[in-house]
């Protein structure tokens, strides 16, 4: 077995432009081996771009991109151990299931029987075993897009990418495909790369995340690190729902700031590297209690019941709207609206950021 | 919305529109069957004309016409595809290049060019590199002409075919040419069909062109029905007229459900 440090894809200062544009503006990054990789972004912010070079259906501009070490950015895409599943599964309309599974092992050469037993176990894989003579307009889209995943293990590739697989199904389809995802790669040990601009689905399965905006990666982390500690106003605005406040920075140092907070609650909390001044801090709404007697002071405006959670809309002493998520629990006591009400931020809740 | 039924005086205006188009195919058709030698007088239901065009005295000049005809449009609707094809590869599928408005225009303008004016320019054309003129004027003339017939519903149906299916076929170990052979020319079949069904039967039909380079001694049916129509209608020309409707209709229907089919399953 492979370490698990073993670098699948190794990115480094792709730039991407056509005509004007410039889709990806030198992006690196490292992918283990091994791993369920995302790439998540606002549309638009070049995730399918990046993809479609590591595939081999765009040169990059310049850059260089490696697979276990060797250069893969000038080989043509039928070279590249690589296979992609597509946005609208691009399923081959006049072949049957089983013929879009065996069409990359047969253009690899792989003999007619051999082909059809592991397309068969591919089609078995993914509980399709019965459609194998259809014709991909007869089936489900929760059917068609299993058969493309089927289609592109089926040659076993060093890596698999994934554009938006699962943005066309419905949202059940989609919860129980994550986990299936999940599973398939854990089974197979592909590494996945997989693009969405769905940030809980990035959440759910990653094991790495690359958080991409204009064409730039702006951070790389597990889900907890780039939701616990983003970088920058970016990430934490995308990621999850948080309060963003501007406040007065008067000192950093060792990764903790000292901060005022509008209404004038004064208090530190951990930091990323910025220069005393004015800068936005990130509070999450499930980090914060209702305290009686706690220093910073709110007023309800209105409660949002949310089912398993309730928001409770409030204002800070000088005005500032602000959120607080509190678990729909039996015992939770829900302040009605006027309530003038004590807020404990609890550690890790406030976090200043870049810009 | 109202529909098309409550317009006043349209229905009429319909009907009228219908019986000027096909009254005189349909007295064509019919008197093809009469069993006189008039060409006016109803003299009773025969097959007597159809046996006279395969058996009578203007059978060998048809015959050899009717052959002529089916020879150039094998080989003017089947090169004019291959031409087509290439042309709606390179528009459709080639990326942005210089001057592609331009090509396309310069594909599709025969259609809007007078024929008689194509006609006229072929002939001076062929007399000024000294082509003698005949059945190889004719095969090249129409070769050329049926190209934007071919093209049009050959480009459209490559239009529909996403460009994500050559992609996968790359990206699953297909080199380019097998990319092309495997996936994109049987969907592009359907295109490829009704193209040449429709070339096949535009040069079957082709009569000014035709006739401007055809040269002395040389016939396609068209050419040979005008010149025996010259010399008084005869009741078989009404026969070869209708048997060439029925080839044509044959054609048009086959390109309409060839193309049809294709589109359900795309
Ligand atoms: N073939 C192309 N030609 C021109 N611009 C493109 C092309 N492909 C992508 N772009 C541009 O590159 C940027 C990134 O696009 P894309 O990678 O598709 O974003 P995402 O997948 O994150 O939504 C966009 O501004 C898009 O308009
Ligand atoms: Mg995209």
């Amino acid at each position: 077995m492979k370490s698990k440090m073993t670098t699948a894809i190794d990115i480094r200062d792709v730039v991407k432009t056509f005509g004007e544009v410039t889709a990806l503006h030198g992006v690196s990054l490292g992918i283990a081996d091994n791993a369920f990789f995302t790439l998540l972004g606002p549309s638009g912010c070049g995730k399918t771009t990046l993809l479609r070079l590591i595939a081999g259906f765009e040169d990059v501009t310049s850059g260089e991109i490696r697979l276990f070490g060797e250069s893969i950015a000038r080989l043509e895409p039928n070279r590249r151990p690589v296979n992609t599943v597509f946005q609208h599964y691009a399923l081959f309309p006049h072949m049957s299931v089983i013929d879009n599974v065996a069409f990359g092992l047969k253009m690899q050469g792989m003999d007619l029987p051999a082909r059809t037993a592991r397309a068969g176990q591919m089609l078995e894989m993914v509980h399709l075993s019965d459609y194998a003579d259809r014709l991909p307009a007869q089936l489900s889209g929760g059917q068609q897009q299993r058969v493309a995943l089927a289609r592109a293990l089926a040659p076993a590739p060093k890596v698999l990418l994934l554009d938006e697989p699962l943005s066309a199904l419905d949202l059940k389809l989609r919860q129980a495909m994550r986990v299936e995802l999940k599973q398939l790669q854990e089974d197979t040990g592909i590494t996945f790369i997989f693009v969405t601009h769905d940030q809980e689905e990035a959440l759910t399965m990653s094991d790495r995340i690359a958080v991409m905006s204009a064409g730039q990666v702006q951070q790389v982390g597990s889900a907890q690190e780039i939701y616990e500690a983003p970088v920058n106003l970016f990430v934490a605005d995308f990621i999850g729902e948080t309060n963003l406040l501007q406040v007065e920075v008067h000192e950093v140092r060792e990764g903790r700031a000292t901060v005022t907070l509008p209404g004038g609650h004064r208090f530190a909390c951990p930091s990323a590297p910025v220069a005393p001044g004015r800068h936005a801090l990130s509070i999450r709404p499930e980090r914060v209690t209702i305290t009686p007697g706690a220093d910073l002071s709110a007023t309800v405006d209105r409660v949002v019941y949310l089912g398993s959670d309730l928001q409770v809309l409030v204002r800070l002493a000088d005005g500032s709207p602000f959120t607080i998520r509190l678990q729909n629990a039996a015992r939770t006591e829900v302040p009605g609206p006027g309530t003038r009400i004590g807020l404990h931020l609890e550690e890790g809740a406030a976090r200043l950021l870049a810009d | 919305m109202k529909g098309v039924r409550y317009y006043p005086g349209f229905l009429p205006l319909t009907v009228l529109c219908l019986v000027i188009l096909y009254a005189p195919l349909i007295v064509v058709m019919a008197y093809s069957f009469n069993g006189s030698t008039s060409i006016t007088k109803w003299g009773g239901f025969s097959l007597r004309w159809y046996v006279d065009v395969f058996t009578g005295p203007d059978a060998g000049r048809f015959g050899q016409a009717a052959w002529n005809s089916l020879t150039i449009a094998l080989m003017a609707a089947t090169s004019a595809t291959v031409i087509a094809t290439a042309a709606a590869l390179a528009m459709v599928k080639g990326g942005r290049f210089r001057g592609k408005g331009a090509s396309f225009a310069l594909i599709n303008l025969p259609l809007m060019v007078p024929e008689i004016v194509t006609a006229v320019a072929s002939l001076i054309f062929f007399t000024a590199i000294g082509l003698t003129t005949g059945y190889g004027t004719i095969l090249v003339a129409h070769m050329a002409f049926c190209i934007p017939f071919a093209f049009l519903p050959i480009a459209a149906r490559l239009e529909g075919i996403e460009g994500s299916y050559e992609q996968a076929a790359r990206d699953l170990y297909a080199t380019r040419a097998q990319a092309f052979r495997l996936i994109l020319l049987p969907l592009l079949a359907p295109g490829l069909a009704s193209g040449w069904l429709l070339a096949f039967i535009i040069s079957l039909d082709d009569f000014i062109i035709t006739n401007f380079v055809k040269g002395a001694g040389m016939e396609t049916l068209p050419t040979a029905i005008f010149g025996s129509v010259k010399q008084g209608i005869k009741p078989n020309i009404m026969a070869i007229s209708t048997l060439m409707l029925a080839v044509s209709v044959l054609f048009v229907t086959a390109a309409y459900l060839i193309n049809r089919k294709g589109q359900k399953t795309p």
